[in-house]
């Protein structure tokens, strides 16, 4: 009998405000050890917190991107528990009454296509660092993380395997990227899972969770799940009990081990922080950001397929971040009639170039306009497409536009037909033997013939008109 | 001089009758003098407050004097004033030197006030008697034998003793009014949210409150003018447009309503206190009042309530106390479990620990919809009974305290019995309403009793205009303590 593997994510998402959830210090990564640690990041005696409006508008993109409700009041509560990097002995977050609630991220394409429920995203701060290395036996505090904005995104248990997890991740990833509250940026810890795995058999209630801490990589993401359904289905088969509990994920190991049970559960001790108001968002302002979002992946995708006709999958390449199908959009809107080979060159050369390089998109040296003027150039026949990768290569080391490497290198392609009819002939004229041949009825003399042509116009005459030319020379 | 208000001593600044540095070295004197018998303060820093005088005699004399311009203001150690050891009457801080002010000491520096030292005071606040400071009690000024009240009693007791024009306290449950009532002096608790928290050590953050404690209610006004202010780092800092609050203070009483709450005049009132109290709502008539019985049902609700809310909070707020990033460490511990627990067993008095168990216990999985949301539904009830009681009357009156100031460890060892010292003034904190106490008479023993005017929101300057007014008909606020009266 089988299994259903049952599994619901929480995210944290680091959002990209220049300032604390509730302090005015900086949150720059990588600065040295508490130099970015205010008197309220410290938690000095005396010192309140005051929420940032960055981080709220943040939240209310996000609801709006995900059609999530966003409630003109929530609460922040204090989350209370004893730790060297926690420097007020609680965290403040959102407990009863998030921001956000409901909403769904799509993953998958056509048939496998999934609309993953979420159920809530809150605001809250970050914690601090330890650090258990130089120190001699003792700890090292690092208070520059306390108190940076995240935006915890809880889903329902709604995916089935650990490769919708990732999907759904990767989804999500590139969501809070594409509106901009998220650099996305997983080694430095902005976008960590937290992974609630169970399995059961089908049809029946929701078995016991394990919740699998931190996974800061889509990789660690799928090996930890992976790795938690076959512990669990072996367990289970042996006819053994899943133990709630928080495991960590070891990636040098590939496998989770437990970090503390159920029983070890810190009561929390959650009350509303009387030190803020309720937060309150007023339709006006959710109008506000509504109005300055951009075009979101999902009605982005509709569009290319409906105003450039691409297919629902190219489409679906496209928007896997928005500096790609922005490009792309300026491209397309250059060459209208030719999205299609718009869509193909930044799926192949363009992407495979940034591969190679190791650019991210937003690093592309090449801008959207002059690639629009050398597809222009494929497509009005001036360039054959290997020539037209030449150019692009030159184009690409900043050697010029595409006119002016056509025109410096001598590229054009010889599309006149009088021109290539003339080179046909002699080429005719001066191979008679091979000329026979095909004419016998070995078609191999046929390579041979448009070689002869191809080097006689160096390379440079339209592959396709060249072969009609040379055939209708033959067939008289 | 010691007797004179801010006002005259404003006049005498701007008059070149006397220099901020003799004022203050006037009062500096007279505070050392006093602290071993009535330990008021914590700290004394002559050099440094001299030095803030002789700052203000310089702007004095460039012509850019304020009312407060020059003026020694004591502050209860509970505000932190960068530089100044700032130890909220805790072994925990007693080596924290504060790096930043507090929004009311920035207010006072801009004022060009001095500060004249850091106040004694219950540990974090939690006494009614100033018996929990580390760093001893304060003695009453008018019977060494006699508590101040807390946990503004260091405050209270210099203002008394004449140590200080004027002080600074805190507000949670009564923390400015009891004291300022046994002790003799006046006190305001304004409305929550007028006076900036910033810089306040937090007790029971959605209670507390700052206020000024002076001889008289035309000074509180002076002080209250300089206190209250918008400020952007408290999110529950009112933003309201500043209001002089000695505009008012002349008027005249001819119809205000005084209601009295018959719950206020009941059981556990003691006869002498009754007696001065009654004698003060005479006065008041006599100024033009009129008096009518409101009631207030659930006032005895509002100490179990309380002793739920504060420390609930108070648990909370405390936690940062942790041995790790600054105060007090234990010396021996053996892990970071035991290094918590050492330094918090050892940084904090009794009655500290017994609010954060009590606080913990409350908000614990399984107790908080029965003690916590219990406890916010009668502070709900509370708030509504003052309105209702409002639309009745202008002021409510009636005692701060039930009685005179009882003996040093009289009570100490009865929390339950502390805690009922402070029934008239805890409602007051729940609804987030002003409350002032103003001497009006004497009980058993020659120990000073208190009224207690209770505003509406933002009520403060109609109630200072009440007590100025009866000040000015009595005299019981320009009583001083035998022992004080040297000049």
């Amino acid at each position: 009998m089988s299994w259903e593997v049952v599994i619901g994510l929480e995210t944290h998402a680091r959002l990209s405000t220049v300032s604390k959830m509730f302090s005015g210090a900086a949150t720059a990564f990588g600065a040295a050890p508490n130099t970015q640690a205010s008197a309220v990041d410290i938690a000095l005696p005396g010192v309140l917190p005051v929420a940032n409006r960055g981080a709220v508008e943040r939240a209310i993109r996000f609801g709006l991107a995900v059609g999530g409700r966003i409630h003109d009041r929530s609460i922040f509560a204090r989350k209370n528990y004893f730790y060297p990097d926690l420097p007020k002995g609680y965290q403040i977050s959102q407990y009863e009454q998030p921001i956000v609630t409901g909403g769904t991220i799509r993953i998958g394409d056509g048939e496998s296509e999934k609309q993953v429920r979420l159920t809530r995203a809150h605001l809250e701060e970050d914690a601090g660092k330890s650090l258990h290395e130089d120190f001699h036996g003792m700890s090292g505090i690092d208070l520059n993380r306390a108190g940076t904005p995240l935006l915890e995104i809880v889903t329902e248990p709604d995916l089935r395997s650990a490769d919708e997890a990732v999907a759904y991740a990767k989804a999500l990833h590139a969501l809070v990227r594409w509106i901009g509250i998220c650099d996305g940026n997983m080694q430095e810890g902005s976008f960590r899972c937290d992974a609630n795995v169970s399995l059961r058999r089908p049809g029946e209630p929701l078995g016991t969770r394990c919740e699998i801490k931190n996974l800061n990589s889509f990789r660690f993401l799928e090996r930890a799940i992976q790795y938690e359904i076959a512990r669990q289905r072996e367990i289970l088969e042996d006819g053994g009990r899943i133990v709630q509990e928080t495991r960590l994920y070891d990636p040098d190991r590939d496998q989770t081990r437990s970090m503390r049970s159920k029983e070890d559960a810190q009561d929390y001790r959650y009350f509303p922080d009387p030190d803020l108001l309720p937060l309150a968002v007023s339709a006006s302002w959710i109008a506000e950001v509504a109005h300055d979002l951009p075009e979101l992946p999902e009605a982005r995708r509709a569009r290319f397929v409906e105003q450039y006709g691409l297919t629902a999958y190219d489409a679906g390449v496209l928007i896997a971040a928005r500096e790609i199908s922005d490009y792309f959009d300026a491209l397309a809107r250059r060459l209208p009639q030719q999205a299609k080979l718009a869509a193909n060159w930044i799926m192949g050369e363009v992407s495979a170039r940034l591969n190679r390089d190791g650019l991210e998109f937003d690093r592309i040296p090449l801008s959207a306009e002059r690639l629009a003027e050398l597809l222009a150039r494929v497509a009005d026949g001036t360039l054959s497409g290997k020539m037209a990768r030449e150019v692009f290569d030159a184009m690409w080391n900043g050697e010029g536009s595409a006119e002016q490497i056509i025109e410096s290198r001598g590229l054009r392609q010889i599309s006149d037909s009088h021109a290539l009819e003339q080179l046909v002939a002699e080429v005719v004229a001066a191979n008679p033997a091979q000329v026979a041949e095909y004419r016998s009825g070995r078609e191999k003399a046929f390579n041979f013939l448009v070689g002869q042509c191809m080097k006689a116009s160096r390379g440079k005459a339209n592959p396709a008109q060249l072969s009609e030319i040379l055939k209708e020379a033959l067939a008289s | 001089m010691i007797n004179a208000s801010l006002t005259e001593l404003a006049a005498a600044l701007a008059g070149k009758k006397i220099s901020s540095a003799e004022l203050t070295g006037l009062f500096l004197e007279r505070a050392q003098a006093a602290n071993p018998r009535l330990n008021c303060f914590i700290t004394l820093d002559p050099e440094r407050t001299l030095a803030q005088a002789r700052a203000a005699d310089a702007r004095l004399a460039a012509g850019k004097g304020a009312p407060l311009t020059g003026i020694p203001v004591a502050h209860k150690d509970i505000f932190c004033a960068s530089g100044w050891l700032t130890t909220c009457g805790s072994r925990m801080l007693s080596n924290f030197v504060s790096p930043y002010d507090a929004h009311v000491i920035e207010r006072f520096n801009a004022a060009g006030a001095v500060i004249l030292g850091k106040t004694n005071m219950d540990e974090f606040a939690m006494g009614s008697s100033n018996e929990n400071s580390y760093y001893g009690p304060v003695r009453n000024p008018w019977d060494a034998g006699a508590v101040p009240g807390g946990s503004s009693g260091g405050s209270a007791a210099a203002v008394a003793a004449r140590l200080t024009p004027a002080a600074t306290g805190t507000d949670t449950g009564g923390s400015i009014r009891q004291p300022a009532a046994l002790c003799g002096v006046s006190g305001i608790k304004p409305t929550y949210g007028l006076v900036s928290r910033y810089g306040m050590i937090a007790y029971a953050s959605s209670l507390d409150q700052g206020g000024p404690i002076a001889r008289s209610a035309a000074d509180l006004a002076v002080l209250l003018n300089a206190m209250v202010g918008f400020d952007a780092r408290d999110s529950t800092s009112l933003e309201r447009a500043p209001e002089d609050c000695t505009r008012a203070l002349e008027h005249s009483l001819d119809g205000l309503r005084i209601g009295l709450p018959r719950e206020f005049f009941g059981e556990g009132l003691s006869a002498d206190v009754a007696r001065a109290v009654d004698e003060a709502i005479a006065s008041l008539r006599t100024l033009g009042c009129r008096v009518v019985e409101v009631s207030l049902p659930n006032t005895r609700l509002s100490i179990p309530a309380y002793y739920v809310l504060a420390p609930a909070e108070a648990s909370s707020n405390l936690a940062r106390y942790d041995g790790v990033r600054y105060g007090y460490r234990t010396a021996q511990y053996d892990d970071l479990l035991d290094m918590y627990m050492k330094s918090r067993a050892e940084g904090f008095g009794a009655e500290v620990r017994r609010r954060i168990l009590m606080g913990t216990y409350v908000l614990s999985h399984g107790y908080y919809d029965a003690y916590y949301l219990q406890a916010q539904k009668i502070r709900r009830l509370i708030a509504r009974d003052f309105a209702a009681a409002f639309e009745r009357c202008d002021l409510i009156a009636g005692p701060t305290s039930p009685s005179v100031a009882f003996n040093l460890g009289a009570r100490a060892q009865d929390p339950v019995q502390m805690y009922l010292s402070d029934i008239y003034t805890i409602g007051v904190n729940l609804a987030g309403l002003p409350g002032l106490s103003i001497p009006c008479g004497f009980g058993e023993g020659g120990r000073p009793v208190g009224l207690q005017l209770i505003g509406n929101y933002f009520g403060e300057s109609r109630m200072l205009n009440a007590a100025h007014r009866y000040q000015q008909a009595t005299d019981w606020h320009l009583r001083q303590p035998d022992g004080e009266a040297r000049p």
